[in-house]
C-alpha cells in the first residue's frame, strides 16, 4: 500500500492508522534482526501517535495529508525527549530538547514516525557500514549494502517497515542508497526544505528529503516537509509549488539532457548505463526532447566535494568535545579530555574527513584547497546554468553500479567516495535531484536513473520522475 | 632609563575595543541578553550550539552598526559576510565563534580624538563566548580543583573595532577610548561599562625612533579593566620596550597580560607555534546586505555626539572646553546637568556647570556612584542655585546643603528651613545687629575712625565678624556689609 493510499483511507475513516502501523510493525518484527534498518524503534509513541490519528479521525477532523502514514526518519534528525545518534558513540545518552522542523510536519500532517534509522555516522559514507551499532543491510540481499549515508530509511522503505523514510542528502546521502535500494529518494533544492533540528554534516550542502515507494509518495512528502522556515536563515522565502499537482502533467515538449560526463565515464556498470539510455528514450518515446548535452567541470565535482564537505564537517563536530553533552572520556585537564573523547567517539571515516577539512582550511592550504574547491563550485554551477537554457530537466546514473556486498569498499576510501561521483555537481550546485527505479543490473538488483533540475524546479523534476516511473521495466 | 633617551622614541599604538552591544536578545537566538542572571539560565539550543540548531541573525545589531557607521563615517560594504574562527574552548559552545573575517560589515571609518583624526580600519560584529569559573586553586586555572562554565554571555553580541595604529601615546589611547566609549554610549549602542566587562580593550604597541616609519614588532597588551589601567599598561609597556631596544634586544612579538596589582605586563604562557583560526565563510547564515532603507533609517535617527555636545555646551553655557569635556566624559552627567537647566528658575547654566563637575563630581568619584542614581534629582540642583542666586543663603552654606542632599533624599529648601540657614536680608533687623556692635565696642570704633588704611581694614574685619557673629551666620553679608560701613560713617 502506499502512502498515497494509506493517508486517502485514514482520512475516510475506512482503515485505521493503528492497523497500518500494526502491519508495517509485524514485518519489522520478521526481518528488522537481519536488515537492521533501525537504531530505535518508537513502537509506543508511534503506537499512540496511530490511536490520536484515528480518534481524531472519529471526531470529525482531518489529521492531513499524511493521515496515518508510517515514516521512518534519519536518525540525524532530531526529535525531542528522543535519543538522536547520528550513527555515532560521541552522542551517547543524548535526548534533543527539541524537534526538527521537518518532524513537526510530518506529525502536523498526520504522519506517524516508526524508529530513528541506521546511517553512516555523521552522514559520512556510502554504505551504512561506518555506523558505530552495526551495517544495515540490503533487503533485496542481505548480503549487500543499501547504499547510504541514509542506508537505513531506504532499507525501511523497501521493506515495508514504514511506508516512507526521511534522509539527508549531502553529496548522495539520499539518491544513492534511494538506487541501490530501488526506491523513490528526492534531493530538493537548497533552501527548500528546513535544516533546523538536522545534525549538520556539511551546512551548504545538507538537505532533507524523502524516501518512498513511488513518485506520486515522494511528492505528497515533499509537499509536507517544504517551506520557509524562520529557524533557518537559508531556506528559501518562497512558498513551494506543489509537486503533487505536477505529476500528471506528462512530459510533452519536456527538453531533457543525458549528462555526457556522468553517464559515459568510467566506473559506470554497462546496466546502469543502459538504463539511463534506456530511460531518455522513454522519456522520449512520451513526447520528450532528448539531447546529450556536456558539462565539463562535473568531473571535478568529487575533488571539490571531497574537500568542501570535510572542510564544514571539520568545524561542525567540534562542538562534541565531552563538555556539555553525549560521550565524556574524563582526563586530568580538559584539552587531554577533548582529545580524548573524540578519539573514543568517533569512526575512523569521521576522523578521517576530520582531518582532511581540518587540513584543507589551515593557513596556508585554505587558497589551494578550500577557495578551489569553490571555484570548481562556481564552475559546475555555471556549466549546469549554460546546459539549462537548452533543457528543463537532465537525466544520468544515480549510482555507477548497483549495491555492493558488504565490505567491498571498506578498505578502500577512495573507491567508496567514486559511489558518489554522479551524485555530487547537483549537491555542489544546490540544485533538485532525484534518483527513480528504473529496471535491474547486475545480479538483478535494481538501478536507479537520477533526474536534475535546476534550483527550486521540483515540480518539472517530478513530471519528468512520474513519466520515468511510469516506463520502468 | 633617562628621560632624554625616552624622548628619542616614540610609540604606536593601535586600539582593539570589543562592546557589548545592548540588544534586548542574543545575536543569533532569542535569548535575553543580559547581564548578572542566574548562571545558565538566559540559553536555548542555538546558543548552547546544541547539534541540529542554527543561527539566525538579529536585526537590531545590524541597525546598531549602521547607526555605529553614520557616526564615525564608516563605509558599509554592499555584502558582508560571517565567518566561523574556529578553536576549541569550553565556553565557546560551538568550539567555533561566529565572527567576520574577510568582509567586515563596516570598513574605514574615523574619530577626531583632541583635534587628531584616528582611523578605524573595520568594525565587526561577532557573538560573545560564555564563562569559565575555576573552582578552587585561587580561582586560577592551573591550580583549580573543576572548572564550571555560564554560558548566558555565549551568543550575546559584540562589535569589534579596530582602530589603525594612529594613537602615539597612552594618554591619547585613553583619550581614543574615552571619546569611542561617549560615541557607543550616546548612540545607545552600548551600555560601555568596563568592569561589567561590557567595553574590552587590547592594545597592539610597538616602538620606533622618532622620524622613522618603519614598523617595531607589536605587542599585545590585555586585561585592561579601566581607563587608568589602559593608560598605565600602556605606558609601562612603551617604557619595558625602550629599555629593550636600548639594551640591543629584539622585542618579542606576544601577547601580554597587564597585572593591575604589580603595575606590570606579564608574557602569557603560550603553546608551541601561532593558532590558526581557519576562518571559513559561515554556510549557516546568508550575506549580510543593508538595504537602503536601513542605511537611511540609520543615518536619519542619529543623536547628538560627545563632540557636538561639548561644543554647544561650551558656546551655550559659557564654559572652558576642559569643563564642557568633563561635563560630557563623565557617563550621565551632562544629561544630569542638562535636565537641572530645564529645571532652572534663577541663576545661571553656567552655575548648574560648576556644580556638577565640582563638588558633585567630587562626590561621586568618592563613592563611585553615577548621577543616575544620585537622591538628589536635577531640578533640585535647580533649587539649591536658586537659594543661591536669590540671597537666602550664601555659596558656602549652599556647598553643606549639596553636601546633605547628595547623601540622602532631601530637598535643598527643606535643610535649609530644617537647619534654619535661610539668610537674614532684612534691613531692619540686620540695622539693630549692627547698631548694638557699634554700641558693645566703643574701642574698636574709635581705633577705626582714628586709624590709617591698615588700621581701618583690621578693625572693620573685626566689628564685620562681631555682626556676623551677632546674626548667627545667617546676617546677608552683602547687606551686613553696606550697613556697617554707613554705620561707621
Amino acid at each position: 500500500m502506499t502512502a498515497v493510499e494509506i493517508a486517502r483511507d485514514v482520512r475516510a475513516g475506512t482503515r485505521r492508522a493503528r492497523d497500518v502501523l500494526e502491519e508495517h510493525l509485524a514485518r519489522v518484527d520478521e526481518r528488522e534482526a537481519e536488515v537492521h534498518a533501525f537504531n530505535l524503534v518508537l513502537t509506543d509513541e508511534a503506537r499512540n501517535a496511530a490511536d490520536a490519528i484515528d480518534a481524531a479521525v472519529a471526531a470529525g477532523a482531518d489529521p492531513g495529508p499524511l493521515a496515518g502514514v508510517p515514516v521512518a526518519v534519519k536518525d540525524n534528525l532530531c526529535t525531542r525527549g528522543v535519543p538522536t545518534t547520528c550513527g555515532s558513540r560521541i552522542l551517547d545518552g543524548w535526548c534533543p530538547p527539541y524537534t526538527a522542523t521537518v518532524l513537526e510536519r510530518i506529525s502536523a500532517a498526520g504522519g506517524v514516525v516508526v524508529g530513528k534509522t541506521n546511517c553512516d555516522e555523521f552522514a559520512m559514507g556510502s554504505s551504512t557500514e561506518n555506523s558505530a551499532f552495526g551495517p544495515t543491510r540490503n533487503p533485496h540481499d542481505v548480503r549487500r549494502v543499501p547504499g547510504g549515508s541514509s542506508g537505513g530509511s531506504a532499507a525501511a522503505v523497501v521493506a515495508g517497515f514504514a511506508a516512507v523514510g526521511l534522509g539527508s542528502d549531502t553529496g548522495g546521502s539520499i539518491r544513492q542508497p534511494a538506487s541501490l535500494c530501488g526506491v523513490v529518494g528526492v534531493k530538493p533544492t537548497y533552501g527548500r526544505v528546513s535544516r533546523s533540528g538536522l545534525v549538520a554534516f556539511a551546512s551548504s550542502l545538507d538537505q532533507v528529503g524523502p524516501f518512498a515507494s513511488t513518485v506520486a509518495d515522494a511528492a505528497l512528502v515533499l509537499d509536507v516537509i517544504a517551506g520557509p522556515d524562520p529557524l533557518d536563515s537559508t531556506s528559501v522565502a518562497e512558498t513551494p509549488p506543489s509537486t503533487t499537482d505536477a505529476l500528471s502533467a506528462g512530459v510533452e515538449g519536456l527538453r531533457v539532457g543525458v549528462v555526457e560526463e556522468l553517464t559515459d565515464t568510467d566506473g559506470v556498470q554497462p546496466e546502469v548505463r543502459a538504463a539511463v539510455e534506456s530511460a531518455a528514450a522513454a522519456l522520449a518515446h512520451a513526447g520528450a526532447k532528448v539531447e546529450r548535452v556536456s558539462t565539463p567541470s562535473a568531473r571535478y565535482g568529487i575533488s571539490a566535494y571531497y574537500l568542501i564537505a570535510p572542510a564544514e564537517a571539520s568545524s561542525n563536530l567540534a562542538r562534541y568535545d565531552g563538555v556539555r553533552y553525549g560521550l565524556r572520556v574524563d582526563a586530568e585537564d580538559v584539552a587531554t579530555m577533548n582529545a580524548r573523547t573524540r578519539a573514543a567517539g568517533f569512526g575512523e571515516e569521521v576522523k578521517r574527513r576530520i582531518m582532511l577539512g581540518t587540513y584543507a582550511l589551515s593557513a596556508g592550504y585554505y587558497d589551494a584547497y578550500y577557495r578551489k574547491a569553490q571555484r570548481v563550485r562556481t564552475l559546475i554551477i555555471r556549466d549546469f546554468a549554460r546546459v539549462y537554457e537548452s533543457c528543463d530537466v537532465l537525466v544520468a546514473p544515480t549510482s555507477p553500479t548497483v549495491a555492493f556486498p558488504l565490505g567491498a569498499r571498506t578498505d578502500d576510501p577512495l573507491a567508496m567516495y567514486l559511489s558518489d561521483v554522479c551524485t555530487v555537481p547537483s549537491s555542489l550546485a544546490g540544485h533538485a535531484s532525484m534518483s527513480v527505479p528504473f529496471g535491474t543490473g547486475e545480479a538483478g538488483l535494481p538501478v536507479g536513473v537520477q533526474v536534475l533540475a535546476p534550483a527550486l524546479a521540483e515540480p518539472i523534476m517530478f513530471r519528468a520522475a512520474a513519466a520515468l516511473e511510469a516506463a520502468a521495466p | 632609563m633617562s628621560a632624554e633617551r625616552a624622548d628619542d622614541y616614540e610609540a604606536v599604538i593601535g586600539l582593539e575595543v570589543h562592546t557589548e552591544l545592548s540588544t534586548a536578545t542574543k545575536l543569533f537566538c532569542g535569548c535575553p541578553n543580559e547581564f548578572g542572571a542566574e548562571p545558565n539560565t538566559n540559553v536555548c539550543p542555538v546558543c548552547l550550539g546544541l547539534p541540529g540548531s542554527l543561527p539566525v541573525l538579529n536585526e537590531a545589531a545590524v541597525e546598531y552598526a549602521l547607526r555605529l557607521a553614520a557616526a564615525l563615517g564608516f563605509r558599509v560594504p554592499e555584502r558582508s559576510i560571517f565567518a566561523r574562527k574556529n578553536y576549541f574552548y569550553p565556553d565557546m559552545p560551538k568550539d567555533f565563534q561566529i565572527s567576520q573575517y574577510e568582509e567586515p560589515i563596516l570598513a574605514d571609518g574615523s574619530l577626531d580624538v583632541e583635534g587628531v583624526s584616528i582611523g578605524i580600519e573595520r568594525a565587526h560584529l561577532e557573538e560573545d563566548t560564555g564563562k569559565t569559573v575555576h573552582v578552587g586553586g585561587g580561582g586560577r586555572i592551573h591550580e583549580a580543583d573543576h572548572s564550571l562554565v555560564d554560558y548566558n554571555r555565549a551568543g550575546v553580541p559584540l562589535m569589534e573595532i579596530v582602530s589603525r595604529p594612529d594613537l602615539r601615546s597612552a594618554e591619547q589611547a585613553r583619550g581614543y577610548v574615552t571619546e569611542l566609549r561617549g560615541v557607543l554610549h550616546s548612540l545607545g549602542l552600548s551600555d560601555v561599562k568596563m568592569e561589567e566587562g561590557s567595553l574590552r580593550v587590547d592594545a597592539n604597541v610597538s616602538v620606533r625612533k622618532v622620524g622613522s616609519s618603519d614598523l617595531g614588532t607589536k605587542v599585545e597588551v590585555k586585561n585592561m579593566n579601566s581607563l587608568r589601567s589602559i593608560g598605565r599598561a600602556i605606558d609601562f609597556e612603551i617604557e619595558r620596550q625602550v629599555v629593550q631596544v636600548e639594551a640591543g634586544e629584539r622585542v618579542v612579538q606576544e601577547t601580554r597580560h597587564w597585572d593591575e596589582a604589580d603595575g606590570r605586563t606579564h608574557g602569557m604562557r603560550t603553546k608551541e607555534g601561532s593558532s590558526d583560526y581557519r576562518y571559513f565563510p559561515e554556510p549557516d547564515l546568508v550575506p549580510l546586505a543593508p538595504t537602503d532603507e536601513q542605511r537611511q533609517h540609520a543615518a536619519a535617527s542619529l543623536p547628538e555626539l560627545p563632540a557636538a555636545r561639548r561644543a554647544r555646551l561650551a558656546a551655550d553655557w559659557d564654559l572652558a572646553d576642559d569643563q564642557a569635556r568633563v561635563l560630557v566624559d563623565v557617563d550621565g552627567l551632562a544629561d544630569y546637568a542638562e535636565a537641572a537647566v530645564l529645571a532652572l528658575t534663577a541663576g545661571t547654566r553656567r552655575d548648574v556647570a560648576l556644580w556638577c563637575t565640582g563638588d558633585m563630581l567630587a562626590y561621586l568619584r568618592e563613592v563611585g556612584a553615577s548621577p543616575a542614581v544620585l537622591p538628589l534629582p536635577p531640578d533640585g540642583l535647580a533649587e539649591l542655585i536658586a537659594l543661591v542666586a536669590d540671597g537666602t543663603i550664601s555659596r558656602g552654606q549652599a556647598k553643606d546643603v549639596l553636601g546633605e542632599c547628595l547623601r540622602e533624599p532631601r530637598r535643598p529648601k527643606q535643610v535649609v528651613e530644617e537647619r534654619g540657614l535661610a539668610q537674614v536680608s532684612d534691613e531692619g533687623e540686620l540695622a539693630r545687629f549692627v547698631d548694638a556692635v557699634i554700641a558693645d565696642h566703643p574701642d574698636e570704633v574709635a581705633a577705626y575712625r582714628a586709624g590709617d588704611e591698615k588700621e581701618r581694614k583690621k578693625k572693620f574685619g573685626f566689628l564685620m565678624g562681631e555682626a556676623m557673629k551677632a546674626t548667627r551666620g545667617q546676617g546677608n553679608p552683602q547687606l551686613l556689609r553696606r550697613l556697617l560701613e554707613e554705620n561707621l560713617g
